[in-house]
């Protein structure tokens, strides 16, 4: 008997094994995901000792096994029987790591990085560490940018002349002969300097930091950088000018446009690294030229950060420096020639208005907005307007209204839909800023018109937006509004229409209410059932089920229900299969009669 | 001398070859140790260096299939255009195909172990009985017989609207650029939804068109630097630091024509048909339809040295256009010093030139040859009367036997020739293995 039972508990295991050589990548996928459970069941020793063997030898496999494996493999540690035994990881894990996908490498390194926690001390420096130094000294490029990743891990935890030895490895990949090691080498560089001591953060790091700067490569410079911003932060100020700033102003005006788009796109990153002063003196004049930069994508970097840059401009001057140094290329770039470059400047542009106060925002910011409102890009006038909060805040949005109005009107008829479409997303938001009344004014119109347009993803907006609009302006509004409009559609020749006014039901039944759902709404709905055209009947099934919660019982059992009793024997197959349904959502409690 | 190390004839076992065999491209790996070529066909075949010296196959694999864009109701064809190997990454080998449309990233990968030992069923695969199952048993690798398996890894596809002619991997080994008749588009190796337009040719109106874009490719040690050429018979090299978009080149590699020289043809042969940077970086070679230019990286205005491939054909140039065949399209190699270089003719001939004695030499590849495994006999096309019983007239030359792809070893005097279905490969004898030492290219018989 014992052996029968242990013959069940085993069959689900042995096939999940099995499955480990499956043919079916899924199978054996699944099988390794649940490798946790077969290592349960062979116990730490046979994990140790024929399962992890095993599959230090599998990387054959597809890239989504290793990389399944390679995940599981980080958390195995209990599996194998604790932090004791965890160096018996590190076999498959290097195997791993040395494979030619970088996923599978990311994440075996990220694994090494995770399980590096559970090694003693002494484990670390007769397991772990030899692991790195073979994979640093591996033949293959693939496993000298795993190494890169985990020097940082180990360094903090061991003797001193193993430190020594790690600050020698890490130096001789910084100059590998193969730019992929560089890179890798350059970009751990940043975290590397966080464990080191002080004094070898300035001996070591920093020429080596000057060396990935200049290398002949500039995918190798570009991310020097970051590695710079890192270092910036742990040096004291005093040596920041010695030591970083020549190496990252030599970046700011690098040959290569990506060197430089690298230092704009950190830029607040290193703001923040090199404080006040450095600001003032080396970043303010950078950014102005990254600003007047001559390739488009790095003006773009730039203009992104404007808002940033600005804010954290040291409180004293910070006015004064926007006003006199970044206002000017501002101006500029509103009508720069590239699209891209505006449009990142539109979308935080406004952001100044907040820092700069009313009286600046009125007299130099306001111009900016209206040119860039008039933009022929519609990308840069979208983002002009989705930023409008922030300067509603300062000035109020009067003061714009009467260049926004043209502007949105324009972009609600832009000939491509996904601009209308974009437009139409901001309505809610514009709607609460501008409120009711100027809303109803001048924008109540444009809203109905889309209900009618062409392509249905803007009607099906369209229906959405006014369920919002109700939301923001309430019931009352929308019965003296909207309602009317909407039901007037249901007379409409276009069946497109029709239909349309009952996707707008749907959507408004809930945020109106009983009763308006029920006095002015459901009549409409009921008529429309007799439509020749099948799908608006169907519809009018599928509407009634959307709406059936908001009526109350009675007019569902006097209206609603002979309604739908009557399409659910309409001759058209798609009418009677939702009435159905909606008979069966609606009234649960009766039996489907009408089958037959 | 050059002698005969292998003669793949890869349809041997027919009289007639087919389309589908014709060598498309031919192409050494980065030590040399291997060589592949493509074919109409779609096919690719790999072939491993003995260490007797024999290249021998190693792997076959279909690259691309044919294919059929129902958008343009075009037909798609399966024939490779070009093959690139990548830098190694680790024991496998890795290689960029393309077809007119696509390009493909293989793995060539060796495996010699296999698991063994089911816990259900038997090696032979039937279901063991249930109730003899008391332990797990996991599975344990053992050796098995060397197997080859090639896999594709990336399918880098619908970014090109014409034919991709070209493609090349940077230096930095991370990117790579595929070039078509009008643009040049940069990619990630890791990345295949995406690339970047780096150079784009196509004017706003199509029939403003004057120029297409033959061949393209990277600088072996500045990542930053492309050279690529023109139907118009110049060669642009752009520098990818200065802009994100390289249409302004940073050089034009032009030479001037006699206009009094100029004439119907003038344009169609002075068409690049290819680009190859020297080993070194510091020189380009080009091809055009009679001559292989040196051009040195810092003088645009004209090339350094020029040698005429087959100059007896200038006068032949009205009847070669009406077979089309004035659009060949030759290529041309450096040796691993950058000291001789090699392009291909009509006949089965293909030319060698020393640089440093200026000597030629036109060679033969025939099967007569490898079958004898002799060395190489110098040849001679003469215009108008025989002067030896070995000449050959330029009105016997057959014209469709051309060979256009040649590939020379990147270390060793080497080199593979591909003549329509045959893969010809010629070693020269008196080198020693790994040794560095000019072919030794004899001279044409004095008259």
């Amino acid at each position: 008997m014992a052996g029968a039972e242990g013959d069940d508990s085993l069959y689900p295991i042995a096939v999940l094994i099995d499955e480990l050589r499956n043919e079916d990548v899924q199978l054996r996928l699944n099988s390794i995901k649940k490798l946790s459970t077969i290592a349960l069941a062979l116990g730490v020793e046979r994990t140790r000792t024929e399962l992890l063997p095993f599959l230090t030898d599998t990387i054959y496999d597809e890239d989504e096994v290793l990389l399944a494996l390679a995940e599981q493999l980080g958390s195995f540690t209990v599996l194998v029987g604790g932090p004791e035994f965890v160096h018996n990881l590190l076999p498959p894990l290097e195997s791993l790591a040395t494979v030619e996908e970088t996923v599978v490498r990311d994440k075996a390194v990220e694994s090494l990085r995770k399980i590096s926690q559970e090694h003693s001390p002494v484990d670390l420096e007769v397991h772990f560490v030899p692991l790195v130094k073979r994979l640093a000294s591996g033949d293959w490029f693939t496993s000298r940018t795993s190494a890169c990743g985990l020097f940082s891990v180990c360094y903090p935890r061991v003797s001193s002349t193993v430190k020594a030895e790690i600050r020698q490895h890490f130096r001789t990949l910084c100059s590998d002969d193969t730019p992929m090691v560089r890179r890798a080498a350059a970009s751990k560089l940043g975290e590397f300097a966080k464990v080191l001591e002080l004094d070898y953060v300035k001996s070591d790091i920093i020429p080596l930091f000057t060396a990935l700067a200049s290398d002949e490569q500039d995918s190798v410079r570009l991310l020097a950088v970051e590695a710079g911003v890192s270092i910036a932060t742990l040096l004291p100020q005093e040596d920041l000018e010695a030591l970083v700033m020549p190496t990252l102003r030599q970046a700011a005006e690098d040959k290569s446009w990506r060197v430089r788009y690298m230092v704009a796109d950190k830029f607040s990153e290193l703001q923040k690294a090199v404080g006040p002063e450095i600001t003032k003196t080396d970043l303010v004049p950078a950014f102005q030229n990254l600003l007047k930069d001559c390739e488009a994508e790095v003006r773009a970097a730039a203009a992104n950060k404007v808002k940033v840059f600005c804010e954290n401009l040291p409180e004293d001057s910070r006015e004064t420096i926007i006003m006199t140094h970044i206002l000017p290329c501002v101006k500029e770039l509103v009508s720069d020639t590239n699209q891209h470059v505006k449009s990142a400047l539109a979308s935080v542009i406004m952001g100044l208005s907040t820092i700069l106060g009313k009286d600046n925002t009125v007299e130099h910011l306001l111009p900016l907005f209206l040119v860039q409102l008039k933009d022929e890009c519609p990308e840069v006038r979208l983002n002009i307007i989705s930023n409008l909060d922030c300067v509603n805040e300062v000035i109020g949005i009067r003061q714009l209204s009467q260049s926004l109005l043209p502007a949105i009107v324009e972009l609600a008829e832009d000939a491509k839909w996904r601009v209308r479409l974009a437009i139409i997303e901001y309505m809610p938001l514009l709607a609460g800023q501008l409120g009711v009344e100027f809303f109803d004014e001048k924008l109540n119109s444009l809203c109905m018109a889309w209900l009618i347009d062409h392509v249905f993803a803007i009607r099906e907006a369209a229906t959405c937006n006014l369920m919002k609009l109700v939301e923001k302006f309430g019931a009352e509004w929308a019965q003296n509004t909207i309602v009317p409009k909407v039901l007037g559609m249901a007379n409409d020749s276009n069946y497109l229409h029709r239909m349309t006014t009952l996707f707008c039901i749907n959507a408004l039944s809930g945020v109106c209410g009983q009763e308006i759902t029920t006095k002015h709404m459901l009549p409409v709905v009921l008529k429309m059932s007799t439509d020749q055209v099948a799908n608006v009947r169907f519809n009018v099934a599928r509407c009634l089920q959307k709406i059936g919660p908001v009526l109350d019982s009675s007019a569902l059992q006097a209206e609603v229900k002979p309604v739908l009793e009557k399409l659910a024997t309409d001759q058209d197959m798609d009418v009677k299969y939702f009435a159905l349904e909606a008979i069966s959502g609606t009234f649960p409690f009766i039996s489907l009669t009408f089958e037959t | 001398m050059l002698s005969p190390v292998l003669c793949s004839d890869l349809a041997a076992l027919e009289p007639e070859y087919t389309e589908a065999d014709v060598i498309s491209t031919v192409e050494f790996n980065q030590t040399g140790e291997f060589l592949a070529t493509g074919d109409k066909g779609g096919r690719v075949v790999i072939f491993q260096r003995e260490p007797q010296g024999e290249y021998n196959v190693y792997s076959t694999f279909q690259s691309h299939e044919p294919e059929f864009d129902y958008l343009k109701s075009l037909e798609i064809e399966e024939k490779i255009n070009k093959i690139r190997w990548l830098p190694p990454h680790n024991p496998a080998h890795f290689l960029l195909t393309t077809n007119d449309k696509t390009v493909k990233l293989w793995k060539v990968s060796e495996r010699d172990k296999r698991a063994e030992g089911y816990n259900l069923r038997d090696e032979e695969g039937r279901l063991k009985d249930l109730s003899t199952i008391t332990t797990l048993q996991v599975p344990v690798l053992r050796p098995m017989d060397l197997l080859v398996e090639a896999s594709p890894r990336r399918v880098f596809a619908n970014a090109h609207a014409y034919h991709i002619n070209s493609i090349s991997v940077n230096s930095d080994c991370e990117t790579y650029l595929s070039a078509d008749d009008l643009r040049i588009n940069l990619w990630h190796l890791n990345i295949t939804d995406r690339s970047f337009n780096i150079v784009d040719l196509k004017p706003e109106n199509m029939e403003d068109l004057s120029e297409v874009i033959t061949v393209a490719e990277f600088h072996p040690h500045h990542c930053h630097l492309l050279a690529f050429s023109s139907s118009t018979g110049t060669t642009r090299l752009c520098d990818m630091r200065a802009r994100a978009l390289c249409d302004q080149h940073a050089k034009l590699f032009e030479e001037a024509v006699d206009p009094s020289r100029r004439s119907f043809f003038s344009e169609i042969v002075s068409s690049v048909s290819d680009v190859k940077f020297s080993h070194s970086g510091r020189y380009l070679l080009t091809r055009d339809y009679l001559t292989v230019k040196v051009w040195d990286l810092n003088m645009e205005n004209k090339p350094l040295e020029t040698y005429q491939v087959h100059d007896y054909l200038r006068t032949k140039l009205c009847s070669l256009y009406e077979s089309d065949c004035i659009f060949d399209k030759f290529e041309c190699a450096w040796n691993g010093t950058d000291s001789v270089i090699m392009t291909g003719a009509y006949n089965n001939y293909f030319r060698m030139f020393d640089r440093a004695s200026l000597r030629d030499v036109t060679l033969e590849a025939s099967r007569e040859v490898c079958k004898r495994r002799a060395v190489l006999q110098p040849r001679r096309v003469c215009v108008g009367k025989k002067r030896k019983e070995t000449d050959v007239s330029v009105d016997s030359l057959d014209f469709r036997k051309k060979i256009l792809h040649t590939a020379w070893h990147p270390k060793e005097n080497i080199i593979a020739i591909a003549a329509s279905n045959n893969l010809y490969i010629f070693q020269d004898r008196m080198a020693p293995n790994g040794h560095h030492n000019t072919p030794e290219i004899q001279s044409a018989p004095p008259k």
